[in-house]
Formats: structure tokens, C-alpha cells, sequence
């Protein structure tokens, strides 16, 4: 049992990180500022189911997060998909010539790394369904491990690695898409011939 | 998928194993033993090391583009705020 007289102590070193987390999560700063109060508040409430010496901030994300999808997704009114087509591994690698390839230069890969800008990896990310969503940015920019992403959304680990896998690949075939329309690579291009990035060509269509 | 031109003979690990593996080894949720077995392949295969790498580079890319910085100066006082005034309420029931 936690002592809630210490919960202050304990849970406001983690504001910083649950706000940028609930700014990703709403892509609003009103709304991440409601929501991280939200979530003190009923941190502060549940402390005392906390157990003493478990993973403090994991505990608060997870209520971060229910408190999220119960408040502000059904707002938001953001799709319900529960399924992405499935997409194979390496799906933008291989789009810019890399494994066929002897060796598919920095210089491209700098350029590609480029093009993907605040907005646009944000919009991307935005465009996943929620549950594939939000597994992706508890791993890659929170670094929460398969096992406390589980715990966090409460699905098996087996369900956070589909989740994160297919979330990433379709992150990955989203980003490609971009570059595709701005013509950095060509479409259907796995030819390392067809990969001469930031060439000026127009895309034949 | 077929086999990259560099591929290693003989080994007991694939390019197709090493690419299955890849997004679980760059996630550090691999056993030790598979962690040997993918690292070993890609001192052998090239073309393998460079999708790795790729993956690699392209995750802390997109994980920089996504990270969120200035928390506003009096969210952390509005919060303080918040706590206390539940604390001295009395704790959990008073709090609707």
C-alpha cells in the first residue's frame, strides 16, 4: 500500500513526461493539460491500490492513458479500425533499393531521413488507428518495454507486439507514400536504378 | 523473400530469421541467446547489417520528429495546486 501523503513527492517529477505524452495523445495542449490534471487526480484518488516499489511511472501512464480513451477518444471521434493490412518488414527500406542493392548510400538515406519533417511523422503516426497508435508511440518515444505496454493498455504482450509490428510497418508505407508524392522515390521502384533520390523527375503516371 | 546476395553459407541463422527478428532485437526483447545468434549473422551479412541499421536510423528519426518539449510554466503550479487542495479535503472520498 502506498502512503497518499507521499504521492506528491513521488508522482510530480513525472508532469513533464505525462504531458508531452498526453500532448501525442491529443495533439492538443488544452486538451494534454486537462488530461494530465485528470490523471493526478485520479492518481492521487487510486494511490493507495498502488503497490510500494512497482513501476511508478508505468502506473501512471496506464491511467494517462484509460483516462485518454475514455475522455477524449470518444470525442474525438477517431476511427475504430481494429486491423491494418498487413505489410511486409522493410516496407520503405526496400522501396528505396535497399537489400537489392550493393549499397544504398548515405547520402539517399540522409535525404529520405530528411524529407520527414516534425509534421509530417506526426500526421503519419495520427493517421493509425488508436490501439496501433498509441502502442507505437508508448515504445518509441516513451521506451515503455513490451511488458509494460501491456500492463499500461491491459492486452497481452503477444497483442503489444501485433499492435506495435503492424503499427510501425503501416507508419512505414504511410511515410513512403509521402515521399512517393514528392517524388523522392519513385512508385513501385525496388530497382536500385529506379532509386536516385532528390532527383528531379517527375513522377510517370 | 530471397536470400540477399552476401548471405553466409552454412549458418544456422537466416536472413529471413534476422529480418523476422529485427524489430524485437532494436526493441531489446530478445533472449540472449537469438540476441547472439541475429548479431552473429549480421558480422556475416551485409546486406543484413544495412537494413538494421536502417531500421535503426529511421525509428530515432521518427521518435525525434514526435517529442514534445516546453511543459507550460504553470502546469506543474496548477497541479501542486490541485494535490493540495485534495489532501485537504481528506483524501479519496472527498474527492468527486
Amino acid at each position: 500500500m502506498a502512503d497518499q501523503a507521499l504521492f506528491a513527492d513521488q508522482a510530480t517529477p513525472f508532469i513533464d513526461q505525462l504531458y508531452a505524452a498526453a500532448v501525442r495523445m491529443t495533439r492538443n495542449p488544452a486538451d494534454a493539460e486537462d488530461l494530465v490534471q485528470e490523471t493526478f487526480v485520479r492518481a492521487y484518488r487510486g494511490f493507495g491500490s498502488f503497490q510500494d516499489g512497482t513501476n511508478l511511472r508505468a502506473w501512471l501512464y496506464r491511467i494517462l492513458t484509460n483516462t485518454f480513451i475514455n475522455s477524449y477518444r470518444a470525442a474525438q471521434r477517431r476511427p475504430e479500425q481494429s486491423e491494418l493490412d498487413d505489410v511486409e518488414e522493410l516496407y520503405l527500406y526496400r522501396r528505396i533499393g535497399g537489400l537489392e542493392a550493393a549499397s544504398l548510400g548515405r547520402s539517399a538515406e540522409d535525404e529520405l531521413m530528411d524529407l520527414f519533417t516534425d509534421s509530417q511523422v506526426q500526421d503519419a503516426v495520427d493517421a493509425l488507428p488508436e490501439q496501433f497508435r498509441l502502442a507505437v508511440l508508448l515504445a518509441d518515444v516513451d521506451g515503455f518495454s513490451y511488458k509494460e505496454i501491456a500492463e499500461i493498455l491491459d492486452v497481452p504482450i503477444g497483442t503489444v507486439m501485433s499492435r506495435l509490428h503492424r503499427g510501425r510497418k503501416a507508419l512505414q508505407k504511410s511515410l513512403h507514400q509521402f515521399a512517393v508524392d514528392r517524388g523522392v522515390i519513385r512508385p513501385l521502384s525496388t530497382d536500385a536504378t529506379d532509386t536516385r533520390m532528390g532527383s528531379e523527375q517527375e513522377n510517370e503516371s | 523473400m530471397s536470400e540477399h546476395p552476401d548471405h553466409d553459407e552454412g549458418g544456422s541463422h537466416r536472413c529471413d530469421d534476422a529480418i523476422a527478428q529485427l524489430q524485437s532485437f532494436l526493441d531489446g526483447e530478445l533472449d540472449a541467446e537469438t540476441v547472439a545468434l541475429v548479431e552473429a549473422h549480421l558480422r556475416e551479412c551485409s546486406p543484413c547489417l544495412e537494413a538494421y541499421d536502417f531500421e535503426a536510423e529511421l525509428r530515432k528519426v521518427i521518435s525525434a520528429r514526435l517529442r514534445e518539449d516546453d511543459v507550460p510554466g504553470d502546469l506543474r503550479a496548477r497541479i501542486t495546486g490541485v494535490l493540495e487542495r485534495l489532501e485537504a479535503e481528506g483524501g479519496t472520498d472527498a474527492v468527486v
